[in-house]
């Protein structure tokens, strides 16, 4: 493990975090955004670790960080995909673009 | 270049590649099985790490979880092999213009700053040790946010009720 660099992990995550970035900008449909914001979010569980496991290795906090992140996107997820099915029975697509009812 | 950077390499491959498809896929089904791909890549990475607990919660979490979850909700509101659009000419071309300056932009902070050299790796990460951190009420003790995170998770589960339930028809 110590023969990589630390800076290698990192690099990884960004581009992990920017291809998550470019699928929310061009998606249009709400279940792959939602997928684009899973992929976001693994970037940054893999600098928490990244950062625990290199630079403080007696610690724990990154590990919580982890884990907390992990329940919170669980429920997410949950929430998204009920708000998703909801939408999906009143416009009869999950497109964001047909949901513009409330759109000023 | 040793045993463990080679896997090291394979594996964010894996990871980056697959999570590209699953931006990219036109099908939202293979998009979601390039998504599974991915986060078990990602999991490899917490085991190369020696971090088997979160790697154990990433499989049975996400993959376990959020993408069956993600399969269930495509097959309930999407009329499979259908074809998701080809984004626009312009949004594509700038978001794939966003996406590359900063990436570029946080590559160079990041190959620019100096990071301390890792110490020597004591095995700390022990599912004894997380376990009783976590719910130690003492200094550096999670209990709290571990509390917290079961309202969070109890409120989402009601939450997830209340929106997906179907209002009965008022015809009587």
């Amino acid at each position: 493990m110590n023969q990589v660099p630390l800076t290698h992990i990192l690099i990884v995550s960004t581009a992990l975090f920017f291809i998550g970035m470019y699928g929310l900008f061009t998606r249009r449909n709400l279940i792959t955004m939602l997928m684009s914001i899973e992929l976001i979010l693994n970037s940054v569980n893999i600098n928490f670790i990244a950062f625990n496991r290199y630079l403080y290795p007696q610690r724990l906090e990154g590990v919580f960080f982890t884990l907390f992140v992990i329940a919170i996107a669980a429920a997410e997820a949950a929430v998204a995909i009920a708000i998703i099915i909801n939408l999906y029975r009143n416009f009869h697509s999950i497109d964001v673009e047909t949901a513009d009812e409330m759109k000023f | 270049m040793s045993a463990s950077a080679v896997v090291f390499y394979i594996l964010s491959a894996l990871i980056l590649v697959s999570a590209l498809l699953a931006v990219t896929s036109r099908k939202i089904f293979r998009s979601a099985i390039w998504l599974l791909f991915s986060l078990t890549g990602i999991a490899g990475l917490y085991f190369w790490l020696q971090m088997e607990f979160v790697a154990a919660v990433q499989i049975v979490v996400y993959v376990g979880g959020i993408v069956v979850l993600i399969i269930f909700s495509i097959f309930l509101t999407q009329q499979s092999g259908k074809d998701l659009p080809v984004p626009k000419r312009t949004r594509g071309l700038f978001s794939i213009l966003a996406a590359v300056a900063g990436f570029i932009l946080t590559a160079a902070l990041l190959r620019g700053y100096a990071f301390p050299a890792p110490g020597q790796p004591a095995p700390t990460a022990t599912i004894n040790n997380i376990g009783a951190q976590l719910l130690s009420t003492k200094e550096h003790g999670y209990v709290l946010p571990f509390e917290v995170i079961s309202i969070l998770l109890l409120a989402a589960m009601i939450g997830c009720i209340v929106i997906a339930m179907k209002t009965k028809p008022e015809t009587k």
